[in-house]
């Protein structure tokens, strides 16, 4: 069932064009919402929510009008369309007519989070906290969060463009808290796709051994050296290195106005050659994945290095058009309150021929940095910090005592350079991506990845 | 009776016909504008009008939440049982409820009729001007954005007990993005300004001082590890004050998660140091009569004389910690329930200004960018090493420019060590609302090369 009719939405671009302009876009959206915590050995904050809404952008030239507004009545719709197309000062233009669409269906929902009882949510929840408490005496606190969403997307633009996604994301998160003493330390871990219930009938106690593992281990944490080191980086969440130091600076609205360090680079040796890396918005279920992109452009997976050099950068339609390619899938929005621009959907490293184990073992003396707390970029200088969360000295080419304060910070044109060796075992992990106030899941991964240097900024 | 808050009561009333023992209802209805502009020419421009309604009910000692966009007699009823039954889910909380008491503080001049008689074109011209005047700077290589935003917007909150409140509030406020250098030695800079309607934003000033603030960085090379005093300028302090400020929610310190807790009373700061909540400056972005509850809102002294007076309380943590709301419960919007949170923060102004903190440092660090404090900071311990990039401190004046490094502490050390506060405070709407001015730390651990 589309969100709004294809003739409707057909009046509305021609409305959008009444005083021209070169590209007109709706963009139509309903979203169901569904959340709860136990925290504090209590099982609150249930949440439901539901809202719909519609966007009209026109654009002329190097310029963007745009309108939304809340629900999907035909009245508001003409209104906004009406009120963009004022923007403009040109000749009326006809759009390319519309097409019906149904959602594309590349990720497959086996159980609806929606058809489960919220009771058996309460459970899982409770289950959760019971599995981290049972870690150890010293956890003293848990909490652990689950949400649920499906968004139903539909899109038409006057290139004659029409298409309609329906996405159902699930995300499971613990928090557990570790107290000895004095000394206070927290651990977490998440498990989320672009997947239904399904994704969290699999052991999901095993999120809570996770974090309460790493709380406990930071309790007997030393402080983290400080200087220019070789730093090992797990896999997984690890990936946020990757997302931070380069995808960003891949995106083609910083690249487009110099905003980055990568601009001018393409085709460039920005690498060893070891080094492959891709963005692949279509990996099945994976949390950045959608069946297409905000902009009605089917995902893709878009090989970014290969063997050490930029191949391409990440477009939306916009930016893509100003460069006279294809867009490469990743004109993304939080919501129908937003304009797409280019956004990463799950960013990785490839897998590499090494063990974990090899690339320790090259180390004298350096950090194993397993996790990360987050991570910030600015593209435009390339400069990067990391919170590393869980972390462990290298000595002798062996992991040894659990750091904890460890921070990374470095450019990252210079740190993609160091990458000197890359393992075998890729994992993507759950991450949420902010960028011009505007939220998305995003997937971060990688194999182990070994650094030649990076500056350690430490505590101790 | 408007007609949001016909909305607001009828959404309260559908919750409790669907046998909710009490309801309250929050209804929002906003209307944004955003200009970009790039270049000499306007890159996009957005107009927005968004509405909704977001109920919470409570079932005994359950409570739930639902929010909706549809405001339709269907609608409603819909965003009722959905609260009501999200309820049946919760396990019974003894302290959850509506406030005891309610009622509203008179906050004049929260919404400007000024930004009413602002045309769009006046707006993008002021957007334009920015622009111009950050270029104006010899040496800015790049202005990346600037981005002109304004809202104006009602709230409306209702419940069963009888309250019903309303008002109105305006925001203007611009930033942008200068570049100064080149390729490896780009350095960015940001300028923002804030008010209740464009009149309160000066072009120069923003334009000027994010060229000012990319300019002085320019050259930016890593230093070399030492501890040294530092000074926070007021972007810098601001981050740090609205993390601090996290940390004061009850909610935070009754569930173990502040390094504040069972410190009420104790010196936690140095005795120059003042810091309030106050939701009744004019000035303040997150101003209102009453808060997310329907409490009246009030100043609250957090931290005076370096002691630490009070947390922040909403009606469930004081009813959990025996003792007065501070109206406190803070709303992001109608899709979120209320949650216990910082309105204002305000640092009380010292008496140096930049330059005299700058000499009285003598030798050390002057940071003005923080990068990572999200994931660099231990919220329950306190400790943090985030990034930062600023100016050298030389025999009491500004030296070169310091790029890639950490600054390290924890958060009770470095209030202790703030010896002296700047006198040039302001607003900075980075972590939440705050008010500032420069802040001298006696040492802090910098790690570079």
């Amino acid at each position: 069932m589309s969100l709004i009719a294809p003739e409707l939405a057909g009046r509305v671009l021609e409305q959008a064009l009444a005083r021209g302009g070169d590209l007109a876009e709706v963009y139509a959206e309903e979203r169901e919402g569904f959340s709860l915590t136990l925290d504090d050995g209590r099982v609150e904050s249930p949440q439901t929510g539901r809202e719909a809404g519609v966007s009209v952008r026109v654009v002329s030239g190097d310029s963007t009008y745009f309108g939304y507004v809340d629900g999907l009545a035909e009245a508001g719709l003409m209104r906004v369309a009406d009120s963009v197309a004022q923007a403009t000062h040109g000749e009326a233009r006809r759009p390319v007519a519309t097409t019906a669409v149904s959602p594309r269906d590349v990720h497959r929902i086996a159980r609806p989070p929606g058809d489960i009882d919220a009771a058996v949510k309460a459970d899982l929840l409770r289950l959760c906290e019971e599995r981290a408490r049972s870690a150890g005496a010293e956890v003293a606190q848990v909490r652990v969060g689950y949400g649920e969403s499906v968004r139903r997307v539909q899109v038409h633009n006057s290139d004659g463009v029409s298409g309609a996604d329906e996405r159902t994301r699930i995300r499971l998160s613990v928090q557990a808290v570790a107290r000895r003493g004095d000394r206070v330390e927290t651990g977490s871990d998440t498990r989320g796709g672009h997947a239904g219930w399904e994704l969290l009938e699999d052991e999901p106690g095993a999120v809570a051994d996770a974090a309460a593992r790493r709380a406990l281990t930071l309790l007997d944490a030393v402080g983290a050296p400080t200087g220019r080191l070789p730093v090992v980086v797990g896999n997984g969440f690890g990936g946020v290195l990757l997302h931070e130091a380069v995808g960003h600076g891949l995106e083609a609205d910083a690249v487009q106005k110099a905003a980055s360090v990568y601009a001018g680079k393409l085709g460039e040796q920005v690498a060893e050659p070891l080094v492959t890396a891709y963005d692949d918005g279509e990996r099945p279920n994976e949390w950045g994945s959608d069946g297409m992109d905000d902009e009605g452009t089917p995902t893709r997976r878009t090989t970014v290095i290969a063997d050490g050099r930029l191949t391409s950068y990440l477009y939306d339609l916009l930016r893509a058009r100003k460069d006279g390619v294809a867009s490469t899938g990743n004109g993304r929005r939080s919501s129908f309150r937003h304009l797409p621009i280019p956004r990463m959907t799950n960013t990785f490293f490839a897998p590499g021929d090494a063990t974990p184990e090899e690339l320790i073992a090259g180390v004298d003396r350096g950090l194993y940095a397993v996790s990360f707390g987050g991570g910030q970029v600015e593209p435009a200088t390339g400069d990067f910090v990391f919170g590393v969360s869980e972390g462990y000295l290298i000595e002798g080419g062996r992991v040894t005592a659990p750091v904890r304060g460890a921070t990374l910070i470095g450019n990252g044109l210079q740190a993609l350079a160091a990458v000197d060796g890359i393992a075998g075992d890729l994992a993507i992990a759950t991450g949420y991506c902010g960028k011009d106030g505007q939220s998305v899941p995003a997937g971060v991964g990688q194999p182990h990845v070994r650094i030649r240097e990076l500056t350690v900024g430490g505590t101790a | 009776m408007s007609a949001l808050e016909a909305v607001a009561s009828r959404a309260v009333e559908a919750a409790l016909a669907d046998g909710a023992d009490d309801a309250e209802a929050f209804g929002e209805e906003q209307t944004s504008r955003q200009i970009r502009v790039y270049g000499g020419q306007v890159e996009s421009l957005s107009d927005a009008g968004s509405r909704g309604v977001g109920v919470r009910a409570f079932v005994g000692q359950r409570c739930g939440y639902a929010y909706g966009t549809d405001l339709s007699e269907q609608g409603l009823v819909s965003v009722g049982s959905a609260a009501r039954e999200a309820a049946a889910v919760a396990d019974p909380d003894e302290h959850a409820g509506l406030p005891e008491e309610f009622g509203t503080t008179p906050v004049e001049g929260l919404a400007s009729p000024a930004l009413g008689r602002w045309p769009t074109e006046r707006k993008v011209r002021l957007a334009l001007e920015i622009e111009r005047a950050a270029r104006a700077h010899t040496g800015v290589t790049q202005v990346e954005a600037v981005v002109y935003s304004d809202a104006e917007g009602s709230v409306v909150l209702a419940n069963s007990r009888g309250f019903s409140g309303a008002y109105s509030a305006t925001s203007s406020w611009a930033y942008a993005s200068a570049f100064a250098g080149r390729d490896a030695d780009l350095m960015t800079g940001l300028g923002i300004g804030m008010g209740r309607d464009p009149e309160a934003l000066d072009a120069e000033a923003i334009g000027g001082e994010a060229a000012e603030r990319a300019l002085a960085l320019v050259g930016a090379r890593q230093p070399p590890s030492r501890r040294c005093p530092v000074v926070l300028d007021a972007f810098v302090s601001a981050s740090f004050v609205g993390f601090i400020g996290a940390m004061l929610s009850a909610d935070a310190v009754q569930r173990g998660r502040s390094l504040f807790a069972g410190r009420e009373g104790e010196e936690v700061a140095h005795p120059a140091l003042a810091l309030a909540d106050d939701a009744t400056d004019p000035e303040g972005a997150a101003s209102a009569p009453f808060d997310g509850e329907g409490s009246p809102t009030r100043r609250t002294g957090l931290i005076e004389d370096g002691r630490l007076v009070t947390f922040l309380f909403d009606a469930r943590t004081a009813r959990r910690g025996g003792r007065d709301s501070t109206a406190s419960a803070s709303r992001g919007s109608y899709r979120s329930p209320p949650s216990v949170g910082t309105s204002n923060l305000v640092v009380s102004p010292g008496e140096d200004n930049l330059e005299a903190l700058v000499r009285r440092t003598g030798a050390g660090l002057l940071v003005t960018e923080v990068a990572g404090l999200h994931s660099g900071v231990n919220p329950v311990s306190g400790t943090f090493s985030v990034g930062a990039s600023g100016r050298l401190i030389e025999d009491g004046r500004l030296g070169p420019p310091v790029r890639e490094l950490t600054i390290a502490s924890d958060l009770v050390s470095m209030l202790r060590g703030v010896v002296a506060v700047g006198s040039e405070d302001r607003w900075v709407p980075v972590a939440g609302s705050v008010k500032s001015p420069p802040l001298l730390v006696a040492e802090m651990s910098i790690s570079g090369a």
